[in-house]
């Protein structure tokens, strides 16, 4: 391959095979913006979703868990958790951190008011209602 | 040193150490708050920890990309570099930067940071490597223009080569490719979507063109073998990479929202993947192979093929590991996934940016190359980092099986917690061999500082 194939030919196929390979992301892109609408859940973003989702990024929340996978490995995954704990259950859990239990792992206290926690809890369901193609597995995350 | 102003890279590569130490100490303090959950707490929590390490991770190598350009543009170019001084104060808004950055992160809680950097004005932060707060992500955008101005107008001086357009271009992308941080919707899965546009098309697209540039540099450095040869196969790994890597952005976008097609574009060329980093690996050992002189510079030699064999195995075989769709569906978010990161970043990144450093630092400071009692000192620390990362990897591997095994498919699937009870002997394990890795780290700073029998350049 070496008496044929110049340095200039493998030039010309890297800038043409990226360009091509851009232009179908693009593609693919758009298509996607033209789809997303049926998927994910946009028609449930309220005021409070727009809040909860800025104090789910204000403190730091993927720091520690996942959201859809993403984030870190530390603490459960939450992009189910509205169904697999329900509302009350979240707002106690998070009022009543830290634990203090010797050795766990701990959450901080986000002193949240009852205002914040509504909003936390309606992203957390909004989150919940997003079309993942059935992710995760199970309730467990 | 051929030209005086490739002296701006020296305090960038003793800055992308120093950030390095950081990042290993922080990471030491997040493995064992795995295993201690309130380790530290309430003092540096899990998450303020995590984002110290990450971010350290970004800025060094960051450092370590500009200071290779600075280095690498002026010998490629045949020119002196643009200008110096832009160069250096660069250097120190950069560091500053970026301490201010870290010091924010530990001294005040986040929610008070936001509000103290005005995230209000433009909600960017808190999104997992993205949480610089506005002036930090401001200033990275000031400093790389200043810096791509520079090395631009240094290249456009001078002699172009393949290995400076290939660089320029992945330098490019870096910054444009940033300014998606920028772009943050209340609509998760849109947030999400381009998010990746920053982290994948970063680190599976235009850092790999750095990466590659900076590799086929040290190569025809260390083995006298023909420029032509280096930079024609440079250009078809490169080929590979963006064709396989920019559709390959699909393997992020199974279980986010958006449409299931992505489903089929990432698994089918996300699994080709590893082809580059497989051509990458056989490319460096040929070229060694073919070498046309003994360079005295043996260490540079050793991290430039372990650069090609641990990115083909971190990036290129973890990464095959859990990418196709059906597997990805269990393993997505588990500790696969921090298997998979450490050993690709270490393996790429980390260790290519080592291997300049290894090659121009002596240089830098005068020689060739440094004592053979240095070079073996540099060896050890090689070997043992690049074993410890090994290790980790393993030791995660390991546990996320373990998790995706107890939580995800069992018919009687266990809360993450219990799991991660049951799992914790690898958490264990892993950390010791961090303390390993470390040691390691420490063994190559000292190398810096060893004398011997030095040859001048």
């Amino acid at each position: 391959m070496s008496g044929t194939f110049t340095k200039s030919m493998a030039r010309n196929i890297f800038y043409g095979g990226t360009v091509f390979s851009f232009l179908l992301f693009l593609a693919l892109t758009f298509h996607t913006q033209n789809a997303l609408p049926k998927r994910d859940n946009r028609a449930a973003i309220t005021p409070g979703v727009t809040h909860g989702k800025k104090l789910w990024e204000t403190n730091d929340c993927i720091g520690c868990h996942t959201l859809l996978g993403e984030g870190a490995y530390f603490a459960p995954e939450l992009g189910n958790v509205y169904i697999r704990r329900g509302p009350d259950y979240i707002r106690a859990w998070i009022k009543a951190q830290p634990t203090g239990a010797h050795g766990r792992r701990q959450m901080p206290q986000f002193n949240f008011s009852e205002t914040d926690l509504d909003d936390l809890i309606e992203f957390f369901k909004y989150t919940s209602e997003i079309n993942t193609s059935h992710w995760p597995p199970n309730i467990e995350g | 040193m051929r030209y005086q102003s490739q002296a701006a890279a020296k305090p960038y590569f003793i800055a992308a150490i120093g950030l390095f130490i950081g990042q290993i100490l922080f990471g030491l303090v997040m493995g064992l708050q795995y295993v201690v959950g309130d380790f530290l707490f309430p003092g540096i929590p899990f998450n303020i920890a995590r984002m110290v390490h990450t971010n350290l991770l970004i800025v060094w190598l960051l450092f370590g990309f500009m200071g290779a350009a600075y280095y690498m543009v002026p010998e490629e170019s045949e020119a002196e570099l643009y200008s110096p001084k832009l160069a250096m104060v660069m250097f120190w808004v950069f560091l500053v930067a970026g301490a201010l950055t870290v010091i924010g992160y530990l001294a005040v809680p986040y929610a008070r940071l936001a509000q103290l950097s005005g995230n209000d004005v433009l909600q960017t932060m808190g999104r997992e490597f993205l949480e610089q707060p506005l002036p930090t992500k401001a200033g990275i955008v000031v400093v790389a223009l200043a810096f791509l101005f520079n090395i631009t107008m240094t290249v456009l001086r001078g002699r172009k080569t393949a290995i400076s357009s290939i660089l320029l271009l992945g330098l490019w992308g870096l910054a444009i490719f940033f300014l998606f941080s920028f772009y943050n919707p209340t609509n998760l899965v849109l947030d999400k979507f381009y998010w990746w546009w920053v982290v994948h098309l970063w680190v599976e697209g235009v850092w790999e063109l750095i990466l590659g540039a900076l590799l086929a540099f040290v190569l025809i450095k260390v083995t006298g073998v023909d420029r032509e040869v280096i930079e024609k196969w440079l250009y078809v790994i490169i080929t590979l990479t963006l064709v396989t890597g920019i559709i390959g952005t699909g393997h992020h976008y199974y279980w986010i929202g958006a449409p299931e097609y992505w489903q089929w574009w990432g698994s089918v060329f996300s699994a080709l993947e590893p082809i580059p980093f497989f051509a990458m690996t056989v490319f460096a050992f040929n070229m060694v192979n073919r070498r046309r002189r003994e360079h005295p510079n043996r260490v540079a030699t050793l991290w430039a093929l372990g650069t090609g064999v641990m990115s083909f195995l971190g990036a290129g075989v973890w990464g095959f590991l859990h990418t196709l769709a059906p597997v990805n569906f269990y393993t997505h978010g588990t500790q696969i996934t921090a298997a998979h990161g450490h050993m690709a970043f270490y393996g790429a990144y980390v260790m290519v940016v080592l291997t300049i450093i290894s090659y121009s630092m002596p240089i830098l400071r005068g020689r060739e190359a440094n004592s053979r009692r240095a070079q073996v000192v540099e060896m050890w620390s090689f070997w043992l980092m690049t074993v410890s990362m090994v290790f980790i990897t393993l030791f995660l591997t390991g546990a996320g099986i373990l998790q995706v095994w107890l939580q995800r498919m069992s018919d009687t699937p266990l809360p993450f917690m219990v799991v991660q009870d049951k799992i914790s002997i690898f958490y264990w394990m892993r950390e010791w061999t961090g303390v390993i890795f470390f040691i390691g780290l420490v063994v190559y700073v000292a190398s810096f500082f060893i004398k011997g029998d030095e040859k001048t350049a």
